[in-house]
């Protein structure tokens, strides 16, 4: 048996909700459709009551979420894309965000986003906006870019006490695939080295993760040898396993399928200089979309994000340094 | 609360009739003497931030809290500190809050109306004007999850908010779900200085419920016998799964916005029209009217209230102030996963 990463997804909803009573979904067509990615196939007939329609009102699904988790339940909310998050934002960052700081009483809810480019999708259903969430003090923002993280993340999302932004790359809900689900997993907050190397560190997260390995299998050809640090949460940031990489490697090339300004790569160069400035031997760089909105051909889509051709050529530069 | 209200008790004998109507002008005066104090301790420069009062809407405010019940839901807003008092939040709770004390529910996190116990079913309002409703929501549909029934929840808000998105997003989702909530509308005539007639082109609000499929009631939010009504039967009517309803109440807001605003932007016409009667004063005189109290016993009362709020700010201003190095500085509940400034990390 193989499953993809968008299965994976439904077997953690589908776990977290015969584990737990207090687990519910909430979102746009995922009842009887099942979602419009079907990350919610069957469920509600698995667990009747138990996955809601919603309307379509991002606030009030967040706000919805908010108060029920003060009640004791464990709701997950899916938005149908993370680009429509936004119109949710002032409850996820403004009520979920600050309730358990203002009032000790926990906000255990996990927010599903679809992120993320695909081909054909456009500027509003491609976006990546983990790092507008990751700025808010409160929250926790996961960006898993295997189907076994993808599995095992969303179930500990589910179990943390606090609000969660679970991104799962749309781009991997069909290509990835594994032989089996995990029976155990690094936890929420370790990045993992997905592929090591000794000449410089690429620190990555979701998509982008295979397009650096894909680009360190290029140039391997070459003789180098290129370490990948997944980071698979963005928010908390484990900075100690980058710069434990960047201590080995002495270069850093951040990748992010994000725009350029500001955002996680800003974060980890900026973590990466003040914590081990004498480790570095090169300036550390990084690669982002363009600065324009994500465009719709797919021939202006994939020269806007980063690829594997252009992370290696990124890397090549640097390494010649 | 009360132990006894419009909507468990059909028909009152005269006795039970009185005596939540003296127990509604105590919360109305204790309100109103509150913000009296909160408004001198704000000009003396006694608290920090804004101080926003409710003065003129104590009597619909204190219909909602005290027309709920024990295990029901409260969200109030910015000119509720009648209806939170009447349903059981203490004078202490707000002094507290405004003065920033550490012991007070929010602990100098945050300030004046921002506050509640959301475990008590007292909802902390966030300033995002109609982001409450939902989450009121929220908790009526995690108790019928929970196989709970008999709650219901209340939420105020003004009549501007009711131009947010979220406001129409989180009524048409209670609509949606039948959930037991009861939204109550104070039609106080401006929104900060904008007119009302700058916030919706219908001739009024209630208007709106139709189109919600919700139930409404239109009341004088300067008379409490129509307030204690209104409010004990939508709550009765939410209680017994009629549904979401909605309250619309005509008044007028006897205060700045905040205190500070001289409000010279309000009609004059208006401040002297039936809306802009004080609906405490009316509610005195009904009370002297109904030979229920004389003005000896109003101004016990009184005297004992002014006791009251005396001794809670003068033990908040005892109260040491919150203190940044003994501060957590960690908003997450999951320790293990907290970021940020590691010298202020407690270990
Ligand atoms: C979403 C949002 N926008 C703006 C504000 C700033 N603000 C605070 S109170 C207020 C006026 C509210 O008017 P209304 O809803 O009529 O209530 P009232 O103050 O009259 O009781 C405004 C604009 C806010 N708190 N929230």
């Amino acid at each position: 048996m193989s499953l993809t990463y968008l299965e994976a997804i439904r077997e953690a909803q589908a776990r977290a909700l015969r584990d737990d009573p207090r687990v519910f979904i909430y979102g746009q067509d995922v009842g009887a459709f099942g979602g419009a990615f079907k990350a919610t196939k069957n469920l509600a007939v698995e667990f009747p009551g138990r996955v809601i329609d919603s309307p379509i009102s991002e606030d009030a699904m967040v706000g919805m979420a908010v108060g029920a988790a003060i009640e004791g339940m464990r709701p997950i909310v899916e938005m149908q894309f993370a680009d429509f998050s936004l119109v949710g934002f002032n409850q996820i960052v403004n009520q979920a965000a600050t309730l358990y700081w203002r009032t000790n009483v926990p906000c255990p809810i996990t927010v599903r986003l679809p992120f993320g480019g695909t081909s054909g999708s456009g500027p509003f259903h491609s976006q990546s906006i983990e790092a507008i969430y990751a700025h808010y003090p409160g929250l926790i923002v996961l960006t898993p870019a295997t189907v076994e993280d993808a599995y095992s993340m969303l179930l500990e999302a589910v179990a943390l006490d606090d609000p969660v932004i679970f991104c799962e790359h749309k781009f991997l809900y069909y290509h990835l695939k594994a032989e089996k689900l995990p029976d155990e997993a690094l936890p929420v907050g370790k990045a993992r080295i997905a592929r090591e190397g000794r000449d410089l560190t690429i620190a990555t997260y979701s998509a982008m993760v295979h397009e650096a390995i894909e680009a360190a299998k290029e140039l391997s050809g070459d003789g180098w040898e290129i370490e990948v640090v997944d980071l698979r949460s963005v928010k908390p940031l484990d900075t100690d396993t980058i710069v434990a990489s960047v201590a080995r490697t002495g270069k850093l090339l951040c990748v992010g399928e994000a725009w350029p300004w500001g955002g996680v790569t800003a974060e980890i160069i900026s973590r990466v200089t003040a914590e081990g400035f004498g480790l570095l031997d090169a300036p550390p760089q990084r690669l982002n979309a363009k600065e324009t909105p994500v465009p719709y051909h797919p021939n202006l889509w994939a020269a806007h994000r980063p690829t594997a051709r252009s992370v290696a050529a990124a890397a090549r530069n640097l390494l010649r340094q | 609360m009360l132990q006894t209200a419009f909507d468990t008790e059909p028909s009152l004998d005269a006795k039970e009739e009185r005596d939540i109507y003296l127990s509604a002008f105590r919360f109305m005066l204790l309100a109103r003497v509150l913000d009296d104090k909160l408004a001198a301790l704000y000009r003396a420069g006694k608290i920090h931030g804004g101080v926003f009062l409710g003065r003129g809407q104590e009597a619909l405010s204190t219909a909602v809290g005290i027309s709920l019940r024990e295990g029901d839901v409260f969200a109030p807003l910015i000119r509720d500190a009648a209806g939170r008092l009447a349903f059981g939040e203490s004078v202490l709770d707000s002094v507290r809050t405004h003065m920033g004390s550490p012991h007070g529910p929010m602990r100098g996190r945050d300030g004046n109306v921002h506050r509640g116990r959301p475990r008590e079913g007292l909802l902390p309002m966030i300033s995002h004007l109609g982001a409450m409703i939902s989450v009121v929501n929220g908790i009526l549909l995690a108790r019928r999850f929970q196989k709970k029934s008999g709650t219901v929840g209340a939420a105020c808000i003004g009549e501007g908010a009711t131009s947010t998105g979220a406001f129409h997003e989180a009524l048409n989702q209670a609509a949606v779900e039948k959930l037991p909530l009861v939204l109550v509308i104070a039609d106080n005539q401006y929104a900060y200085s904008t007119p009302k007639s700058r916030q919706f082109a219908c001739d009024s609000l209630a208007r709106k419920a139709p189109g919600y499929g919700v139930g409404v009631q239109t009341v004088d939010g300067t008379d409490l016998s129509e307030c204690l009504k209104a409010a004990g039967a939508a709550i009765s009517r939410a209680r017994t799964g009629g549904g979401p309803q909605l309250i619309v109440a005509n008044l007028l807001r006897l205060c700045g916005h905040g205190e500070h605003d001289v409000a010279d932007y309000v009609d004059p016409k208006l401040m002297n029209s039936s809306l802009g009667r004080d609906c405490v004063k009316a509610a005195e005189e009904f009370l002297a009217r109904r030979h229920w109290l004389d003005a000896s016993q109003a101004a016990g009362l009184r005297e004992d209230i002014v006791h009251e709020i005396e001794a809670a700010v003068a033990q908040a201003q005892r109260e040491p102030a919150p203190d940044p190095f003994a501060e957590e500085w960690r908003a997450i509940a999951s320790e293990h996963l907290c970021e940020g400034q590691p010298e202020h990390r407690r270990i």
